[in-house]
């Protein structure tokens, strides 16, 4: 927890202190991260949207129906993705696909002794690891998420248009009109929140790992469960200040 | 020789605790400009314990360590940054960044502390490469080559910023005979033509001998024999006698027990084949 706490507080000084006395973080670094742990989730990502966005759908037309109100089926779907299943879903993916990759690499070069390497070269491992991994995830995420919303939306319009009696004008209508922006920025607000605790998880994890390949193996499920279990517990908490505030 | 410039590294009184374990009991030494120390002994006697607390990436249960007449051991990490720009470190393994090509491991210092353009810096890096044997291997990962080349590029990356100071791990471990000259050439002409004082951890004795102008023995946390050369190759001290001839049969003990092995110490017997054996192994 302490290393955690420090991790944190050295991130923040990288960023926000560090470049304003000269030491500005390089970009180069930060598209390549963009790419590995962002760009390449993408597909993954769309699927998982597509299904989720079908699933919701078809379970809504199911119990809408009964009340005769399958016209809110676009609603509940464009809600549901925007406030909660977008965010929440997608982070499940950045953390299994790139949260593990991260605190597994991270351990390797602990290992093989490049950590070590690299601060007797006088290069800080949070300056040159973290950081481009951390601002590469907080633009990727929620840019991943907006995506993601879009393909979930994509998969409740297939539902409605060829399953329901909706035409593709009336889907879109009644489902802008159904959410405000707060409902959008809500969403990327916790997807940022993750991203956060994503990537300072997973840096943590793999930095302190000890003891072989045995170790960057344990560091490495470290890292999902409790990427998995904090996130999961701060959208809870976020929706709790959001929505019933 | 005998020491004539300035004290490039003092170490007083240096204690490293594991436990109840005093990997480091006391060793006290003065490395001065242009000498190259080499650090032997045993596996295990705390070699490279030592070493890294000279380069600071560990810190002493008490005593004290001062580079380039600063005191180290207290230092923050950025404080300990300006220090470490003046010498190089070649780990055992090589050390390389294994997502960076050849080229990129070796520039990365000239990168992050320099301002030297782009073309200086390649230029800099087909030198350095030039000098370890490996012209043409700028493009090539890590795990393409092989471990004595790794180990020579580890030592072209550490001398990139071109060191006051150079530490060794085990530089001539995987190297064949050819290179291992090669490189022992190069210390030399680095530390005769450039002044430069090298620190280097070997168990190569052709090696030790042909490069150093001061030896160390060290032997379970302390420091066994100190001298030159011809010193140590004159000593009376069986230990030494043992450890350059590399023979079985002396006073150097071969095992460390249990007890006192911190890392050993969560490893109990636990019975194997119904008991019937008892191996002492971490996997069964």
């Amino acid at each position: 927890m302490k290393n955690y706490l420090q991790l944190n507080l050295s991130v923040l000084y990288w960023i926000v202190v560090a470049p304003f006395r000269g030491q500005f973080f390089k970009i180069g670094p930060i598209f390549r991260q963009m790419v590995s742990i962002g760009v390449r989730a993408a597909p993954m990502v769309a699927l998982t949207a597509f299904s989720i966005g079908v699933t919701l759908a078809m379970q809504a037309a199911n119990s809408l129906r009964s009340m005769g109100a399958e016209m809110y089926v676009p609603d509940l779907v464009m809600l549901t993705l925007l406030r909660e299943l977008g965010p929440v879903l997608i982070a499940v993916i950045v953390i299994g696909r790139s949260g593990s990759a991260v605190a597994a690499e991270l351990g390797t070069m602990k290992v093989s002794e490049e950590i070590e390497a690299l601060e007797v070269m006088a290069i800080n491992p949070v300056q040159y690891l973290v950081v481009p991994r951390f601002i590469a995830l907080l633009i990727m995420l929620p840019a991943l998420t907006i995506f993601g919303n879009y393909i979930g939306i994509l998969g409740g319009w297939a539902v409605c248009r060829f399953a329901l009696d909706f035409n593709t004008a009336g889907y879109i209508i009644r489902a802008v009109e159904s959410a405000d922006t707060w409902d959008l920025y809500s969403g990327m607000i916790k997807s940022a929140v993750f991203a956060w605790i994503i990537i300072t998880i997973s840096c943590n994890a793999g930095l302190n790992v000890e003891g072989g390949a045995e170790g960057v193996g344990q560091a490495t499920t470290a890292a999902v469960v409790q990427s998995l279990l904090a996130m999961l517990v701060t959208n809870a908490v976020l929706t709790s200040i959001f929505f019933f505030g | 020789m005998n020491p004539t410039g300035e004290t490039i590294i003092e170490v007083n009184n240096l204690v490293r605790r594991f436990g109840n374990r005093a990997v480091l009991d006391g060793i006290s030494f003065n490395v001065h400009r242009g000498e190259t120390l080499v650090i032997m002994g045993g596996s295990g006697c705390g070699k490279s314990t030592l070493l890294r607390h000279m380069i600071g990436s560990m810190k002493p249960t008490s005593g004290s360590v001062k580079l380039f007449g600063e005191e180290i051991t207290e230092m923050k990490e950025r404080e300990l940054e300006s220090v470490r720009l003046r010498f190089g470190m070649l780990f055992q393994s090589g050390a390389l960044l294994a997502s960076l090509t050849v080229g990129e491991n070796v520039s990365l210092p000239l990168f992050q502390h320099t301002d030297k353009s782009a073309d200086e810096i390649e230029q800099i890096v087909k030198k350095k490469l030039e000098i370890v044997g490996l012209t043409g291997f700028e493009d090539l990962k890590p795990d393409e080559i092989s471990g004595g080349m790794k180990k020579r590029v580890g030592l072209s990356r550490a001398l990139a910023l071109n060191p006051e100071l150079l530490f060794s791990d085990e530089p001539t471990s995987g190297l064949d005979p050819i290179m291992t000259a090669v490189v022992d050439q190069l210390t030399l002409n680095l530390t005769k033509g450039s002044h430069m004082t090298a620190v280097v951890v070997s168990h190569d004795m052709t090696s030790a001998f042909r490069i150093a102008t001061r030896m160390i023995m060290l032997g379970q946390g302390s420091i066994v024999a100190e001298g030159t050369p011809d010193e140590i190759r004159n000593s009376s001290n069986p230990e030494v006698q043992q450890f350059i001839h590399g023979r079985a049969d002396g006073p150097i003990p071969l095992n460390v027990s249990q007890e006192e092995h911190k890392d050993l110490q969560h490893v109990r017997p636990r019975p194997f084949l119904g008991g019937r054996f008892r191996f002492h192994h971490k996997h069964p």
